[in-house]
């Protein structure tokens, strides 16, 4: 028989309570302050917000001041609309690549994994002209084909893998019945469900949370991002603790939310993104 | 054999994806290489330079003080990150995969903070470490280390490390998240003829646990690798473009942005901004090098 286990589980339920602490503290310290009057945040930064301290002075600042609801539905049209062209683009190739073994085959699967390894960041400058010479500054367009560039690589990689280990005899079968190409390559899509969870999850938090395309190729106004819009936002009100803790609890739901949402498709996406 | 017809729909499945791809990523890389080689005097025509604007960036001090200060600064970035990061990333994965009750929501709270935007995590530490809201003060004060408070951001010494130290509490989810899913996969039957042997939790680790996720620490070395020498984000939310104090926090990625748009009296130069990108194509693809040819070859050798 082994000995106790149980010193050792307690220990690891400390280490990792430990840790989660850690993880969550800066969070939960924004969030409760946010909805505290000024005196409270500074003398009792640790407290609940109670029926003395409790204001929403901050939301208030903020509704005043920044447009905040129109750089949401700049970022969500961006997100949605990169995450639409990844998904759609890269398990067509994707499909191309597992499906037929032809000569060039390898080396346009080889020739889009390099992204994986080579951050778009460095062609800045080259995309900047780019977009000055196609019009697109300061449009959503821009900020969602660069994405979508960014996302094919890792997209394609991970539906590839799937794609191949999708049954030969069900294509065979509705090719007999005289099915297109187009038509198989869209009888699999479902059949590859989970993966493209996953590419979704992945993908969704670098774009939602990108700070340097919005500041180089989108600035403006109309065009400003929420990650953006509450970066300039925080520069300006740095000093009022209400409105700066407001914005940023407002930041922090949407987050959340999809996370949690998505958690688990997330933790299979690493997961297959990892086998190598 | 008959001649087959030419294949239209591979032209129509690739053809999307390959061309966003060349179009807003392979095309931008080139040019801006290409530029990098190239240069305008003050009057007159672009003109190719070939790899003069490198031997400025190196030589000239103006531009070869600021380059090698970045450059340093992001070792030390990323070697604060091999050193934390990963390990204790390791550590908590390895402590995940006993199937501890709750192991769900440990992994769900300890990913928490790596979903949230750098604007987010930035101001909030900013607020935490402020000598003013003196919320650090209060937690040291309460462990006796009261003395230790300072502004962390704030000073040249400590400013960089600090930086590091919340990247690393924000990234920890990804190595976290990479080493679980190694762990999880080692067949359980393993580690069950181990302990029926009598070894502990500290050899199963390092005998049987660590040399099959080998591969795993190679990918997971690279991504922060890469991460890290392309870093901007957080440094340019908490210190801004100037990456503060007296560019104490200055990494390639806030060299490269104020090179490019230029900051204060110094205007933007693209020419410089490409060469710049240039040397930082180079390190991260020299990083991949060593990976695919050091690591990839030494694990062939391992594995079985």
């Amino acid at each position: 028989m082994f000995k106790s286990r149980w010193p050792q589980i307690m220990g690891i339920h400390a280490a990792l309570m430990a840790y989660s602490i850690l993880a969550l503290f800066p969070v939960l310290l924004v969030v409760l302050n946010a909805f505290k009057d000024k005196l409270a945040i500074f003398s009792a930064p640790y407290a609940l917000p109670n029926a003395q301290t409790f204001t929403l002075e901050g939301f208030r600042t903020l509704a005043a001041t920044a447009n905040f609801p129109a750089y949401f539905l700049n970022s969500f049209l961006v997100t949605a609309g990169s995450l639409l062209l990844i998904i759609l683009v890269s398990s067509m190739a994707a499909f191309a690549i597992a499906e037929y073994p032809f000569r060039l085959n390898t080396l346009i699967a080889l020739y889009l994994s390099i992204g994986i390894m080579v951050p778009i960041r460095l062609g800045t400058i080259g995309i900047l002209q780019l977009a000055v010479k196609l019009d697109l500054v300061n449009t959503l367009w821009i900020l969602i084909l660069v994405y979508t560039a960014q996302g094919i690589p890792l997209a394609v990689f991970v539906l590839t893998s799937f794609m191949r280990q999708l049954p030969k005899d069900l294509k065979d079968a509705a090719r007999i019945d005289g099915a297109s190409e187009y038509r198989i390559y869209w009888l699999t899509l479902p059949l590859v469900r989970p993966a493209i969870g996953s590419v979704l999850a992945i993908s969704m938090i670098p774009i939602w949370n990108d700070l340097w395309f919005p500041l180089i190729l989108a600035p403006g106004e109309s065009t400003k991002t929420i990650v953006l819009g509450a970066s300039v936002f925080l520069g300006q009100f740095v000093n009022d603790y209400n409105a700066v803790l407001a914005a940023l609890t407002l930041a922090i739901v949407p987050a959340v939310v999809l996370y949690l949402i998505f958690s688990q498709q997330l933790i299979k996406g690493i997961t297959a993104g990892a086998v190598k | 054999m008959k001649r087959r017809p030419f294949p239209w729909h591979l032209v129509v499945f690739l053809a999307p994806a390959v061309i966003i791809y060349t179009l807003f990523m392979t095309y931008p890389l080139l040019g801006s290489l290409a530029l990098s080689l190239q240069n305008k005097p003050a009057a007159g025509p672009e003109t190719f330079v070939g790899l003069h604007n490198y031997h400025t960036l190196f030589t000239a001090p103006e531009w070869s003080k600021p380059f090698w200060n970045a450059f340093w600064n992001n070792v030390k970035f990323f070697v604060i990150h091999m050193l934390v990061q990963n390990p204790v990333g390791l550590l908590l994965a390895a402590l995940l995969v006993t199937r501890i009750r709750g192991a769900w929501l440990y992994r769900t709270i300890i990913f928490t903070p790596t979903i949230l935007s750098v604007v987010i995590i930035g101001f909030a530490w900013k607020l935490i470490l402020n000598p003013a809201w003196g919320i650090s003060q209060g937690i040291l004060d309460a462990v006796g280390l009261g003395n230790l408070n300072q502004p962390w951001l704030g000073l040249e010494s400590t400013a960089l490390s600090t930086l590091s130290l919340i990247s690393v509490w924000q990234n920890i989810g990804i190595p976290m998240m990479l080493f679980l899913a190694a762990l999880i996969r080692i067949p359980d039957e393993l580690i069950e003829a181990a302990r029926v042997d009598g070894a502990g939790a500290w050899t199963i680790f390092w005998r049987i646990q660590f040399p099959l996720i080998l591969p795993t620490v190679g990918i997971v070395a690279v991504l922060t690798f890469v991460g890290n020498f392309n870093a901007f984000d957080l440094i340019y939310a908490t210190q801004g473009a100037l990456a503060g104090p007296n560019f104490a926090s200055d990494i390639l990625g806030t060299f490269f942005f104020r090179t490019f748009f230029g900051y204060q009296l110094q205007p933007g130069d693209p020419y410089m901004g490409a060469t710049v990108a240039g040397v930082m194509l180079l390190i991260i693809l020299s990083g991949v090098l060593v990976y695919l040819f050091a690591w990839q070859r030494r694990l062939q050798d391992i594995q079985f």
